[in-house]
């Protein structure tokens, strides 16, 4: 790059002469150890536990009713979009231009998602319909 | 062998994840400011919108075929591309990540079928982050960039998973291939291989290594011998960039060295915040600035001057302090810069460095760059900055920017209804 333009080199300070080299020792602290130091590592982490796929889970946060049964508004999902889909799972559904959650159940050889709010209709997955099953919930987590 | 795996459509394909009706739809993403085209999907690319295209010219082109616009949001493509390459990283033990929606892996002593370990990758990617990849898998990288080119263009004969591993296949490739679309050839090599009745990569490959050498210099003949299938360009490492560049154009030409001083200010913090990223210290700055060169009447002048440090650091005040040194030796009055930049180069690593006798970085400035970085880490933006670095950053033109939707948990994905 810098050969297409009018390159002009100047070198500002250069002093080679003065390079004197000695070991670098490092930050030196002082002080008696802590005897928790050999126990650092035992930890309770929250994203181990819940996360096990980081590269494919995302989070979500639910609004609306049709799901009532197993959500609040506000709840927290964690959602891994590498898992394949399976009966009795809690999806992430792209529907009709909206993400939804929606349970999936097989019957009759047919695939259905269902909501938990029974006033909510049972949607039957056909490709005409465009339905995209986006993710699987894993978790979910609640404020109280 | 090398595999280059390349996402497809990027930042469009990011924005469709997290809004699957865009699926099918044209898009574009504009870039800082919203001012210009910087990627298209490729229904925005039948379209005729041509990358870089100015946003407020092309206003009625997009309304009229429903172009959904989006600005720049890179905190969401930075993390789907970290996702993206981290998924890839399984797949090799040496990766190079070469953009941030490309890299190469080494896939020496792996033995499987290529193109099912291709289509794994795919498989892999697609499902777990939702986006597209093209996977080109040849014995150099120079082949692998034109493996990937094939699959890209042929999803549905390649399945987006294209290996080159006989030489029919690359001979094949290599006349299907025009000389300025060989990975690494700019618009001057190419211009200069037509006049000599060179247009397929092909050609090029037959040229004398002599002639390569004379008119494209060893960066040239390198990648002839790589398209040739001996491999001659590296893997890098890819934990720490050996050099860092902030370049821009800016949003209009500079006509004051306050100005062009400010700019070259910003970058060259911003540079200084990545190299204390990955722990390096740097020991020389190029700086340098381009005039705008569809303005023909206006003086032309396209300086650079390269500054020797006399001690490596990473602190972006006495990083600063040399490029503008360096930018007072190479500003002119009376003439406008339209582009400009700075790049950090020649590293050490800030643990294994030894101090000098006599000219040291200031000590007191590691604690510092820990704290601003800290400060600004922690509020996410630049709370913290030098008092001529201007507060642009607050001021940009973002209409039609999405949520971020993998980093700020207060815009993550909404479910209902």
């Amino acid at each position: 790059m810098q050969k297409e333009l009018n390159a002009q080199k100047i070198g500002l300070i250069h002093p080679e002469s003065s390079e004197q080299k000695y070991p670098y020792i490092g930050d030196i602290q002082a002080g008696f150890p802590s005897p928790a130091e050999d126990f650092f590592h035992d930890y309770i982490s929250l994203d181990e536990l819940l996360i096990d796929q980081k590269e494919s889970t995302f989070f979500a946060r639910v609004t609306g009713s049709s799901m009532s049964n197993d959500f609040n508004d506000g709840d927290l999902l964690i959602i891994d979009k590498s898992l394949e889909w399976e009966e009795n799972k809690i999806a992430l559904c792209f529907i009709n231009g909206e993400f939804t959650l929606k349970r999936i159940k097989v019957k009759d050889g047919k695939c259905f998602l269902v909501p938990s709010n029974q006033d909510f209709p049972l949607i039957e997955v056909n490709y005409e319909q465009g339905v995209t099953i986006w993710g699987i919930v894993k978790y979910s987590i609640r404020k109280h | 062998m090398y595999a280059l795996i390349d996402c497809n459509n990027f930042y469009a394909s990011c924005e469709r994840i997290f809004n699957p009706s865009l699926n099918g739809k044209p898009i574009v993403v504009l870039s800082n400011n919203d001012g210009c085209v910087i990627a298209r999907s490729n229904e925005a690319k039948s379209l005729g919108i041509p990358m870089g295209a100015p946003a407020f010219e092309y206003e009625s082109v997009f309304r009229r075929n429903n172009v959904k616009v989006f600005s720049a949001n890179f905190p969401l493509y930075g993390d789907m591309s970290h996702r993206v390459m981290s998924l890839l990283s399984n797949f090799s033990p040496q990766q190079e990540i070469y953009s941030i929606d490309e890299c190469f892996l080494n896939l020496e002593g792996i033995n499987v079928d290529l193109q099912q370990y291709g289509l794994q990758m795919k498989s892999r990617v697609e499902k777990g982050t939702g986006i597209p990849i093209s996977i080109g898998i040849a014995p150099t990288k120079a082949l692998s960039k034109l493996a990937n080119r094939i699959a890209k263009k042929f999803p549905i004969e390649t399945g987006g998973s294209y290996v080159i591993d006989t030489d029919e296949k690359r001979i094949k490739a290599l006349k299907w291939l025009k000389v300025e679309d060989i990975w690494g050839v700019g618009r001057r090599n190419a211009k200069k291989l037509y006049a000599i009745g060179a247009n397929k990569a092909i050609d090029f490959v037959q040229l004398p290594e002599s002639w390569v050498l004379k008119n494209m210099t060893i960066v040239g003949l390198n990648l002839q011998k790589d398209l040739k299938g001996i491999p001659t360009i590296e893997m890098l490492p890819v934990e720490k960039k050996k050099s860092i560049a902030t370049t821009r154009t800016f949003e209009t030409d500079l006509r004051t060295f306050d100005e062009v001083r400010e700019r070259i200010t910003t970058f060259t913090a911003m540079g200084a915040e990545k190299l204390r990223e990955q722990r390096s210290l740097c020991k020389r700055i190029v700086v340098f600035l381009e005039t705008n060169r569809f303005k023909e009447h206006e003086t032309q002048y396209y300086p650079s001057i390269l500054i020797k440090l006399p001690f490596p650091t990473n602190s972006s005040l006495e990083l600063v302090k040399f490029a503008n040194m360096g930018l007072k030796q190479i500003y002119k009055n009376n003439v406008y810069f339209k582009r400009g930049g700075i790049m950090l180069t020649d590293f050490v690593d800030a643990n294994e460095f030894q101090p000098s006798l006599f000219f040291n970085s200031d000590p007191r400035h590691k604690k510092l760059m820990k704290t601003i970085d800290g400060l600004n880490q922690k509020y996410n933006k630049d709370v913290v900055r030098l008092a001529t670095q201007d507060t642009r950053k607050h001021k940009m033109r973002q209409e039609h920017l999405s949520k971020h939707f993998t980093t700020d948990i207060n815009e993550i994905l909404t479910v209902g209804k």
